[in-house]
């Protein structure tokens, strides 16, 4: 591994757009290998402008427009990757990289297995996923299970803006590829970012640290589940909060040492419940941690239909109340006495 | 309305991209000599070269088809009869050049270099391609149609950005046409004028399906025009002609002129697969007049005529392809230990936890079946 020295920068108040757009160009500027392309990325900046200056930065070779076509996009990519390039590709929305899922799932998480190890394919994905934005149709999935469920990708998931740059930075340099899901609702919120690279892709973080149970999120909802941590510490219950960071890999031993700590656990995320990533989190916390716990995990998630319309979403994403609801509902009458 | 000049300009712009009404060719059916101004014959070297170099592959794929008879493959796509388009294309790549083949080429990748016990390990039924892709620039053998486009115009376009002067040849069939990526493939490749030889070899059918079911398109290689590209259409069964259009587009992709089309009209003599049946959906009339037109037989008769060639070196190249096929067969019919845990090795750069968990427990498994 090589270590770089860590830019001393001080604070500054970034959003996580700018966030993403910061690490897009120290990345750029660090490793000639890298390479920033997809629909509108170039002279616009993207519509998110997430890429925004990085062409006149840093010139249409290294980031460019390219024709609409999504899988043409991945399948580009993977021949730079193998050609010792570094791309990082950008999907405009969530729903718009299913034309690139064949690539995505046959080669891109594939090559290195199909090749004996012999090829490595070091992509990053940028998705901007997610609601919250009273977006239209197509434009709010959250896609993630699709990707976390196919062996071979990392997927990572900030929920601020120092994640953002850090996991981002941590992302391009990483040996595998990675489908990066930029909660869209998030890109605006600002925070004071100290732009650090980190080495910490794979784990979760405890966000908030409570002792009653265990709040598990990411991406977009984590900052609801520490509006609810904060709701519910005013009732009287501490409430630790996990932002998982990576799903895959699942830091499992992060999520069940907290676990095991509370003696309860709801897991929340905006994409439809029927298989989604909270039944595998709730799996393995009772496969790993079923004699500590107190009552069944919970899940907080959105509904098992498509997207809703703009005036509808609020009833599909999870909020401060129906996670404070869940919360109520974790057995607290019918637990054991606490032994001391 | 458009202007007349606009009109003028489009025009212009198209000379050159459509393919020819007759497809072309340098040594016809009948092992003559066609006067091509356009086109000129490979030198002797070269035409011996591409003989040798399908005899070769003839016999190492029918070598194979009898390892899958016998067990030995899980499943072998022949691609007998079409041996002009596997190594005319082949041959024309230089060193630096990258193949990106399909599961019907692997008479494409021996000729490339590629240990042949190596070119069947995916077909054995490995999971892994057999070989390093970077050590004869051959990229894994590509199951899924089409896709492999868009990663040799990928590797191109790299090789372009590192002014390196690397052409990619990327193989497809007839029926890999009507898939969306070769589109994008051939879309991006001429926007970006990346060095790709897209090489179809239409040998009629798609498993069951014929090309009229495929296409409504005068010809595949007609293709080209509507991305911007040239189109070529090729005897496919003539070596000489398949090589010489393959030449020209690698040398028009390294000095700079962009991708181009090429249209090998050939034919699959064997069913699909082993596991296939052809006579549910093709007449062997049919079979036999491409049988006819068979591409050895037609360089063979060629450099007989002209001296080339005579009965002994006929014979001493057989006997070197049995040898060889020999030496496959014996290789083959050794059994290769499959050890359960590679099958975690190159999932990612280092295992996951989870991985390293599951390979525990298949080690466990495999302790208590031995004991």
């Amino acid at each position: 591994m090589t270590i770089v020295a860590e830019t001393t920068s001080s604070a500054t108040e970034l959003t996580m757009a700018a966030a993403l757009n910061r690490a897009l160009r120290d990345a750029l500027a660090d490793d000639e290998r890298v390479l920033v392309f997809g629909e509108d990325v170039g002279r616009l900046g993207g519509v998110f402008r997430v890429t925004d200056g990085l062409a006149d930065q840093f010139g249409e070779a290294r980031v460019f427009d390219t024709p609409l076509a999504e899988s043409g996009i991945v399948g580009t990519a993977i021949g730079m990757a193998m050609n010792g390039l570094r791309p990082v590709v950008e999907m405009q929305f969530d729903a718009f990289a299913y034309p690139a899922f064949e690539q995505v799932t046959s080669h891109l998480a594939k090559m290195r297995n199909r090749t004996h190890g012999h090829v490595q394919l070091p992509i990053v994905i940028r998705i901007p996923y997610g609601g919250g934005i009273g977006g239209v149709e197509h434009h709010c999935d959250s896609s993630e299970v699709y990707y976390a469920h196919t062996p071979g990708l990392r997927v990572v998931t900030p929920a601020d803006a120092a994640d953002a740059y850090s996991l981002l930075r941590q992302s391009i340099e990483s040996p595998d590829p990675v489908v990066f899901l930029e909660p869209k609702r998030r890109y605006w919120n600002k925070q004071q970012v100290v732009p650090s690279r980190g080495d910490d892709l794979g784990r979760a973080l405890v966000r908030r640290g409570g002792t009653d149970v265990t709040l598990i999120a990411y991406g977009g909802p984590v900052a609801t589940a520490l509006d609810a941590a904060e709701a519910a510490e005013q009732e009287g219950r501490s409430v630790e909060v996990i932002d998982l960071r990576s799903l895959a890999p699942f830091d499992d031993e992060t999520v069940c040492a907290s676990v095991r700590r509370t003696g309860r656990a709801v897991v929340v995320h905006e994409a439809s419940g029927f298989c989604g990533y909270g039944a595998e989190v709730a799996a393995q916390i009772s496969e790993q941690c079923f004699h500590y716990l107190e009552a069944p995990v919970l899940r907080v998630t959105g509904l098992d239909i498509p997207y809703p319309p703009p005036q509808l979403e609020n009833h599909h994403l999870p909020s401060v109340d129906r996670i404070l609801d869940t919360i109520d509902r974790l057995q607290w009458d019918e637990s054991r006495p606490a032994e001391d | 309305m458009p202007s007349r000049t606009a009109a003028t300009q489009a025009g212009t712009a198209a000379q050159g991209l459509l393919p020819t009404d007759v497809p072309i060719s340098l040594i016809d059916a009948d092992a003559r000599a066609c006067s091509d101004d356009d086109w000129k014959m490979p030198d002797e070297l070269r035409l011996l070269k591409l003989y040798r170099g399908m005899v070769l592959g003839r016999r190492f794929d029918s070598q194979a088809t009898a390892l899958t008879k016998q067990g030995r493959l899980a499943v072998y796509p022949s691609a007998r009869g079409q041996e002009a388009s596997e190594i005319g294309a082949v041959l024309a790549l230089r060193p630096h050049d990258w193949l990106f083949p399909t599961y019907r080429d692997s008479v494409a990748i021996t000729a490339r270099g590629v240990d042949p016990v190596e070119v069947l390990t995916l077909l054995r039924g490995s999971w892994h391609c057999g070989y390093d892709p970077y050590e004869h620039r051959v990229a894994p053998q590509c199951t899924p149609l089409a896709t492999s486009a868009l990663h040799a115009v990928g590797l191109a376009q790299a090789a372009r950005m590192k002014g390196e002067d690397t052409v990619v040849l990327v193989m497809l069939g007839d029926g890999a046409t009507s898939e969306g990526d070769t589109s994008e493939a051939l879309n991006i490749a001429a926007v970006w004028n990346a060095p790709v030889v897209f090489f179809v070899q239409n040998n009629g059918y798609a498993i069951s399906v014929p090309l009229a079911k495929q296409t409504a398109a005068p010809s595949l290689a007609h293709r080209g025009i509507g991305f911007g590209l040239p189109g070529l259409r090729v005897d496919g069964n003539d070596a000489a002609a398949v090589h010489a259009c393959v030449s020209r587009a690698i040398e028009r992709a390294s000095a700079g002129g962009g991708p181009t089309l090429i249209e090998s009209m050939t034919y699959r003599i064997e069913a699909h697969t082993n596991a296939d049946d052809a006579t549910r959906y093709r007449d062997q009339h049919e079979v036999e007049q491409w049988l006819a037109r068979d591409p050895i037989t037609r360089l063979r008769r060629y450099l007989l005529d002209r001296k080339l060639l005579d009965e002994s070196k006929i014979d001493a190249l057989d006997a070197e392809a049995d040898t060889a096929a020999a030496q496959l067969r014996e290789r083959m019919n050794a059994d290769v230990p499959a050890d359960p845990d590679e099958l975690f090795k190159d999932v990612y750069a280092e295992p996951t936890t989870a991985l390293r968990r599951q390979r525990a427990m298949i080690d466990a498994e495999c302790r208590a079946g031995a004991a």
